[in-house]
Order: structure tokens, then sequence, then C-alpha cells
């Protein structure tokens, strides 16, 4: 039985033009036609929360920084799930568990340095007693990334599937373990210290907006710059994009494949690690947490293209602006309080991107 | 199925009496085991199948296979009920609310396939993995469908035919098995038609079998759908048996663990689903209480273990381990080891 999908260019030359319109038409609605909610009754599908960008500019660059910002830490997490996966087409799925452990370890750790209660206020934390619990999160989660690599993914390469499921039997582990050790899995939050917890004058727009969140895109930005440097301008960089390119060559010319391996792996855990302070820092870390931040890495790197850093950092930025401006900007009638559809718009991000590029922006074909 | 092997004859005969031995289930087991394990088995097993189907067959290992379950549930229950719950509460006709429900679930997931069907293997994991999140937050976060609290009282609006599961559960646990039975039928049906086999040349040499002409994706994306048939109909069942449906239905964790069944019974091999439900919700009804020594940690501790220890000793599973054995005792027959590591994904290649 063959099957047949009829004049293939037809379909396609109209799916793209749809995808444009869909996408300019988006861009169209929050520059120019949403309008604020109106002073008595309800409002029409032209009403948003504050109405369009030429309407209220304050909060339209406001949203614009929550997203970036947000890409900050979603490129720090989703840049180790990217780069293991280059490297080794080891799919991680307990990148999100990784996260979630190294949140909690970074809190205990705060916890017991700074013998304070449940909550500790921001002004009794120096910055020693905020970089400290995480590097010691960084550590103990790349040894376990490492421990995990050495024993349970090295002898199997190559074979993605078992590998994929093996992960995902430890990220059920861990999730377990999670709840067994640490509060219960109850909502937990590492403390910033005490300088960066204000509010500063953008002088634009009258916008305040918080230093925390411009230092989780500093974060960010430094994450992307320093990956940048070791893998374009060291020796263990040049061997890791050798191996990307071509593992049984890179191997052949005498090179130390499974030591590269190993530090990839160590590097890509604790990004993940690194990622759930920031995020435990930013918001909290909870039970559960593990699977939006899987979700969160899967979504960058598959639009972005699995294995490629510049991917990551667009399908980062990409995700982050979707996800923001669709959370503010979906016509609201104003009176229903709790449903949110944002999460829809990630599906049609997603859909709309592996229509034309089942590889992703930044991937490789095949 | 020419040539009787050994094996086969080993095997039907096993078959044979575990379908007696189910028929007569309400007069051999106490309600606990009919209503509780048993049902539960068939139609997880259903849902495990359709995932093992995709495996198998279309070399597609879903992990869709919960939400779209979830979302033939969701659907049954925003158009049955009346009022009293969250969710549209439609008051349809439960007959009509059944076969919607299975038709925009089928159609669902012929989107969802195709979407995914330019991706192959580790690519398709990931993304219905996606999938399966998404369709997590939906149902939390929308709350003219459902919201975080689900939609309960289902099970009181069953069809005529199916009549009073609450009541008279054991009417629910001849349906499950009617329907698994069923739906093991199709599915053998199925892979031996002109469209089985060509899935299975698409999922074995999808170039080749792109360049003699055959639609790949499309393929791909009719096999997702019939996927899709085959885990609405598990998602009915389940909400006729449990009554209710909510995110948690369709968490990560459900996803998981129903990998966990395909993967304890055997990604080969379509039996492997039910054997994988039994094993696992057998586990779940008996070990929940226990406290997992020296490291901590409960029920899901020891799955996890389970399962890693699966994946790494036996990675075809149960069934995987069955036909070794058999292969070793019986060697000389030799014909299902080679059956079955042709049909093996490739998990352990």
């Amino acid at each position: 039985m063959r099957l047949q999908l009829g004049s293939d260019d037809l379909a396609r030359t109209l799916a793209r033009l749809g995808a444009a319109g869909l996408v300019l038409f988006a861009l169209v609605y929050v520059l120019v036609i949403a309008q604020p909610p109106p002073l008595t009754g309800t409002g029409n599908w032209r009403t948003t929360t504050f109405g369009s960008a030429i309407d209220d500019p304050g909060n339209f660059f406001r949203v614009l920084l929550d997203a970036v910002t947000f890409a900050g830490l979603l490129f720090i997490v989703a840049s180790g799930f990217t780069l293991i996966f280059g490297l080794m087409r080891v799919v991680n799925m307990a990148h999100g568990s990784f996260y979630l452990l190294g949140g909690y370890i970074a809190w205990e750790v705060q916890q017991r340095m700074t013998g304070e209660g449940f909550s500790i206020a921001s002004a009794e934390v120096n910055t020693w007693e905020w970089v400290a619990p995480l590097l010691v999160a960084a550590g103990v989660i790349a040894t376990i990334g490492l421990i995990g690599q050495q024993t349970l993914l090295r002898w199997n390469a190559g074979q993605d599937l078992r590998q994929a499921l093996i992960t995902i039997a430890i990220s059920v582990i861990v999730a377990d373990q999670v709840i067994a050790h640490f509060e219960g899995g109850n909502a937990v939050s590492v403390t910033w210290p005490g300088w960066l917890d204000r509010f500063v004058d953008l002088q634009l727009f009258d916008i305040q907006y918080s230093l925390i969140r411009l230092s989780v895109l500093a974060l960010g930005l430094g994450v992307g710059i320093a990956l940048y440097l070791w893998l374009y301008r060291t020796r263990t960089g040049m061997v890791i994009r050798a191996g990307v390119d071509d593992q049984q060559m890179t191997s052949a010319l005498g090179i130390n494949i499974q030591k590269t391996f190993a530090i990839a792996f160590i590097v890509g855990a604790a990004l993940a690690a690194f990622g759930g302070v920031v995020g435990a820092s930013q918001a909290n870390v909870a039970s559960g947490v593990d699977a939006q931040w899987l979700l969160n890495s899967l979504v960058v790197v598959i639009i972005g293209g699995l294995g490629s850093l510049v991917g990551a950092a667009a399908g980062s930025l990409l995700y982050a602006l979707v996800f923001s401006f669709s959370a503010t900007y979906l016509p609201t009638t104003g009176n229903e309080c709790c449903t949110q559809y944002n999460i829809v718009f990630t599906f049609v991000l997603l859909t709309l991107v592996l229509a034309f590029r089942p590889q992703g922006l930044f991937g490789r074909p095949g | 199925m020419a040539g009787w092997g050994p094996k086969t004859l080993v095997e039907r005969g096993i078959a044979v009496g575990v379908l007696v031995l189910a028929a007569l289930g309400p007069l051999i087991f106490n309600p606990y085991w009919v209503n509780s394990i048993l049902t539960q088995t068939f139609l997880i097993g259903i849902a495990a199948a359709s995932l093992i189907f995709l495996s198998a067959y279309g070399g597609m290992v879903s992990l869709a296979q919960t939400a779209l379950y979830g979302i033939a549930g969701f659907i049954v229950g925003n158009l049955v009920t009346q009022g009293e719950t969250k969710g549209l509460n439609l008051g349809w006709d439960p007959t009509v609310a059944l076969i919607v429900a299975i038709l925009l679930t089928t159609a669902i997931g012929l989107v969802f396939g195709l979407v995914a069907a330019r991706s192959a293997g580790i690519y398709f994991l990931m993304l219905t993995l996606t999938y399966a999140v998404i369709a997590n937050y939906f149902f939390g976060q929308v709350t003219l469908v459902s919201g975080f609290s689900g939609i309960s009282g289902i099970d009181r609006y069953t069809p005529g035919f199916v009549g009073d599961v609450v009541t008279n559960p054991n009417r629910l646990y001849y349906i499950a098995l009617a329907v698994a039975v069923a739906v093991y039928v199709l599915i053998r049906y199925l892979v031996r038609t002109p469209f089985g086999i060509a899935l299975q040349g698409v999922r074995d040499e999808p170039v080749r079998m792109s360049s003699l002409g055959y639609n790949v994706p499309l393929h791909r994306a009719i096999a997702f759908a019939v996927g899709a048939f085959v885990a609405s109909l598990a998602g009915v069942l389940y909400v006729w048996w449990n009554g209710q449906v909510d995110p948690q239905t369709i968490g990560l964790q459900a996803t998981i663990d129903l990998l966990v069944v395909a993967v304890i019974g055997g990604l080969a091999r379509i039996e492997g689903a039910w054997v994988g439900a039994f094993v696992f919700i057998v586990i779940d009804n008996y070990v929940r209480e226990v406290e997992v020594p020296l490291v901590g940690g409960s029920f899901n501790t020891i799955v996890g273990l389970i399962f890693l220890a699966v994946v790494v000793l036996s990675p075809d599973g149960l069934m995987g381990l069955w036909d070794r054995i058999t292969g070793v005792v019986l060697r000389g027959s030799g014909r299902g080891g080679v059956e079955a590591q042709r049909a093996a994904p490739d998990v352990g290649s």
C-alpha cells in the first residue's frame, strides 16, 4: 500500500505562508492591536492585561526583560543537556533530576552554613554563603554524573535508546530519594546574597527591575561565553568538537575519547546543578520541578537543534519569548482567574519549528 | 505462523491456559484481585500494548501513550458528567461520548504523529515526552476542561451495553478482558497487512523504503494514530474503572510507569504488555508500604531499581528473557529466537 500526500510542493508552500502569517499576526497583535481592559464591562478579542506595546511600553519592556532573563536560566540548563548529547549521543533524561537535586543540596549547605531557620533573610547571606553552596552542589552532582556515566553509560555506547532508558531509571530513583531526604520534597528556596536583592532603576519608562533577574541573565551570558572560550579556544574544547564531528576518527588519532566523554559529562551535569541553584534562588525547587526542567531542556534543544551551543541559545531565547508573551498578551476577558493557555503556545512553537526543520534551527540533518 | 515448533506449542498452551483462567477469574480469585489487580492489568496492558506496537513494529518508542489515554479519559469525563464536577459537564449520552472520545483521540494522535513523523529513534522519544508533559500542564492549567483537581464521578455514566460498573464491577472485568483480547488480535492482524509489512520496512530501512516510493512520514503518522486509537480504548476503560481522571493521571510519573510496564514486559513482543502490567501492578499493590533499607525512599525507588536492572541485564524485558530461555532449552527449533531477534527494536543492538 503506497500512501501519497499529493502535490507536496503546493502543500508546503501553503503551510509556510500560513506559518509566516501566524507569526506576523502575533507580532502585530502584541505591538499594535492589543488593548488594555476597558474600565467598565468585559473586553473583546483585543483585550489583554496591559494592552499593546504602544499603549503601555513600560510593561512591554518588562515582559521582554522577563523573557530574556528567563532565557538566561534556560540556557544554563539546556547547554549542559546539549553538550552531553552533542558529544556522546546520550539523551540525559535525568537532567531535570540533576537540576532538582542540585537546588536541594545547595539549600541544605546554605542552611548549615548560616545556621538560620527554614527561610533566611537575604541580608543575612553574604556572597560566599551563596557561592559555596553553589560549588558544593555542582561538585556533588558532577561526581554523581561521572559515577553514573562510568558505571552505567560507558559500556553501552551507541545504544541510544537503552541509555535514555537508563537515565530515566536514574531520574525515577533521584526523584524518590529527594522526597525521602529533603523536606519531603516540599518547596525550598536558596537565598541570594543581600546586595543583589534589590531593584534598580533602568532609566527607561520608569521601570524598576529586579537585580536578581538581571544577574540571572548575566550568569547565563557568562556560562555562554565560558563555554564558547572552552570549546573554541582550548585544546580540550578542540578535542570535544572533533569528537562531535567524528568520534572514531578522533579516537584513531590517539586521543583518549573516553576521558573527553567523562569531562563533557562532568561539565554537563554540573551545569544542570548550577541551573538548579540559580533556579532555586530565583524561585524555588520542589518535587515535580524535575519534570518541568526536563521539559524546558527538551523544548529548548529540540527547537534549537540537538548538540548545538548556538542552537541552545537561540532555542532558549525563542522559548522564553513565546512563554512570557503568551502568558501576558493573550486575550483575556478579565474575569477568569486561573486558566493559562501559554502551554498551548509552547506546543505551537515546537510544531512550527519541527514542521520546517525537523532537526531544529541549528541542528544537523540526519 | 506456518510450522508449529515446540516453542509455539508451549506458548499457545500457556496462552490458552491464561485465557481460561482469566475467563473464570471471578470464580477463582477474590474480589480484590478481580476488581483491582486483574482489571487494572488488562487496561494498563492495553495502553502498554500501544507503546509496544509502535516500538516493535514502527521503531518508535513513544512516551505520549499515557497522555493520549488521559486525553480520551478527559474527553469522556467532560462529555458525560452532568454538573457536579469540574470540566464542561455536557451531559451527553455515554455511547456518543465513547465514540467521540475514541475518534478525537485518534485524530489528535494523527496530528502528533504528523509533527513527529520525520524524526525517529531517540528524537521521537524526546518529542513524545514533550507532548506528554505539555498535555499534563494543559489539563492542569486550563480550568475550563479540568484544572488541578480533575473530573470525578465518571463511572456513574457508562453506556447501556456496559451497564452499571459501580455495583457490578465484574462486568468491567469481562469488558476489559474482551477489549484486551481484541486489541491483541487487531495488532497481530495489522502487522500482517501490507501496511504492517511496509511499517516494519520503514522501521528497518527508512531510506530504502523512501526510495522505493513509500511515504515514510505518513506510515509513521498512521501507525501513531493506530497507537492513539488503542491508547484511547485503555483511557475510556480507565475512567470507567477509576471513576476519576486528573492531571496526575498523565503526569511524568504515570508516563514513566507505563514505560516501565512496557520495558519490564519487553519492547519487542505485544504479549509483554500484559506480562509487564501484571508484574508491575502486583508489585505496586504489595510493595507500597515497604521502606527501602539502607538508602531510604519508597515504592518508586524500588521501581527505579527494578527498571534499571531490567534495562541493564535484559533490555528486551521478561519476554526477551523467555525467548532466550526457550531458545536454550529448545535448541534446534530455533525459530522463535530468530523471529524475536528480528522483531526486536534497537534496544540491545
